[in-house]
């Protein structure tokens, strides 16, 4: 009667693999939501973030959205909208992408201001210009925290994203709530090793990533 | 709003009693994880190789989702704040563990040797110089660590009203109510707000030797470590 033994009867009921509950739908549908939040939320903290650490103007901005944002409970707000304009993929999206926009656009912010000034001033004396500046000599210095930043907020999604079924969606939270409520162990730990698993391949994903986007000087360091 | 503040009597507790039980089950873990953390940390400072296998492993626990924890937790501690406050605890740990040793390991040689110079030994030096430089560092992984905890004490409302200001949400879908979901969320987001800028004070009082209110010239910038949100996780 521990973890590991109904991890065991988790995956080895094949009626776990088939059909609309099935783990390869579930993981999808996760994937899909996970995907879907870290998106939105890369496409208004990263140009934030980007711009404001090149200027070195609005770090106060960029950290009162940040605190606001970590301030707001996730599963309150999902309650709070699904109560207010009731089931659907908005009541899930909104808390994901408040969730995962405070690491994104502190750690780009931080990144990018922190740049050895130096290559910038070489940069700037060369006559590049500052977009120039920004993406070719900022950006490749601060990829590997970028990163990092959007590696935190993708591990905090995998694992909050559980929350979709309790408004009745899909991915791997629904074994968890299912489980909850049908007093199901099994499920339960099955649905948690799942989401950790996910996590461990978020992590892979970004080191792969690392490995391919971050320059070999820039890593060396 | 009509009934903003009156609190259905299955929760048996007052708006503020509720209050109180929320910061307690959010800053009662968030110490616990502390004090686990800081010899963690000075365990992975101390002995290098250490430290990646720690924060592998802590990313994992970090990625596991609460409500499961919880829903494992109820067999071993039953339906108590405990259950709430175990998973809690170990996510302010995996928060705090990179940010206290990306401190630690910020201090510069020389002050270490500076420290040495004057005799100071390895405890006192931790207590007296290491720990204070990294009080920045330490203080920005707390910031993320109680926000984070405040939120996620909610959640503990799935598992039969241990969630504090989170069983509102639930009474506030069970009655219709939904002025009760608006009001959770509201108080939870000021009392994070409010322990947010209790910790920058504190920041503040601690190292009076930084430079306030004016934004760091580019150069010091460069020479800070890493922020602490990245590491974190």
């Amino acid at each position: 009667m521990n973890v590991l033994h109904f991890v065991n009867a988790f995956f080895s009921d094949s009626a776990h693999w088939h059909g609309y509950d099935g783990i390869p739908g579930r993981l999808l549908e996760h994937v899909q939501y996970t995907l879907m939040a870290l998106g939105l939320a890369a496409a208004v903290g990263l140009p934030v973030g980007l711009l404001t650490g090149h200027t070195g103007r609005g770090g106060n901005a960029v950290a009162f959205v940040a605190t606001a944002a970590r301030a707001l409970p996730s599963f309150g707000l999902l309650v709070l909208i699904a109560v207010a304009v009731g089931i659907g993929l908005l009541p899930v999206m909104i808390p994901l992408v408040v969730l995962a926009i405070p690491p994104i656009l502190v750690t780009t912010y931080e990144a990018v201001r922190s740049v050895d000034p130096s290559p910038v001033d070489a940069a700037r004396g060369m006559g590049m210009r500052e977009s120039g500046i920004l993406f070719r000599v900022e950006l490749p210095v601060a990829l590997p925290l970028v990163l990092s930043g959007l590696r935190s907020a993708a591990i905090q999604v995998v694992s909050t994203a559980t929350i979709a079924a309790y408004v009745s969606l899909g991915g791997l939270g629904r074994y968890i709530i299912d489980g909850l409520y049908q007093r199901d162990y099994e499920k339960v730990v099955g649905g948690a090793t799942l989401v950790a698993l996910m996590a461990l391949v978020t992590l892979a994903v970004f080191w792969a990533a690392g490995r391919l986007a971050v320059s070999p000087g820039v890593r060396r360091r | 709003m009509n009934g903003f503040f009156d609190i259905p009597s299955d929760l048996d507790n007052t708006y503020f009693g509720l209050i109180g039980l929320h910061l307690r089950e959010a800053l009662l873990p968030v110490l616990a994880g502390l004090l686990a953390a800081l010899p963690l940390a000075q365990l992975c400072v101390r002995f290098r190789w250490l430290y990646p296998p720690v924060l592998g492993v802590t990313t994992v626990f970090y990625a596991i989702p609460s409500l499961a924890v919880f829903v494992v937790l109820i067999d071993y501690t039953g339906q108590t704040e405990l259950t709430v406050m175990i998973p809690l605890a170990v996510y302010s740990l995996v928060v705090l563990v990179p940010a206290i040793v990306d401190g630690v390991r910020s201090v510069p040689e020389e002050t270490l040797a500076a420290s040495t110079a004057m005799g100071f030994g390895p405890v006192r030096r931790y207590l007296q110089v290491q720990l204070p430089i990294a009080v920045p560092a330490i203080l920005a992984g707390l910031r993320v660590a109680v926000s984070a905890s405040i939120s996620l004490v909610s959640v503990g409302a799935l598992i039969g009203n241990q969630g504090a200001l989170g069983n509102l949400l639930a009474d506030a879908q069970k009655y219709g109510r939904p002025e009760l979901a608006v009001n959770s969320v509201l108080t939870t987001a000021v009392l994070a707000v409010l322990c947010d800028a209790l910790l920058v004070l504190a920041r503040n009082l601690l190292t009076p030797w930084l430079p306030r209110g004016k934004r760091q010239r580019p150069k010091e910038a460069a020479a800070r470590p890493a922020p602490k949100e990245a590491a974190a996780r």
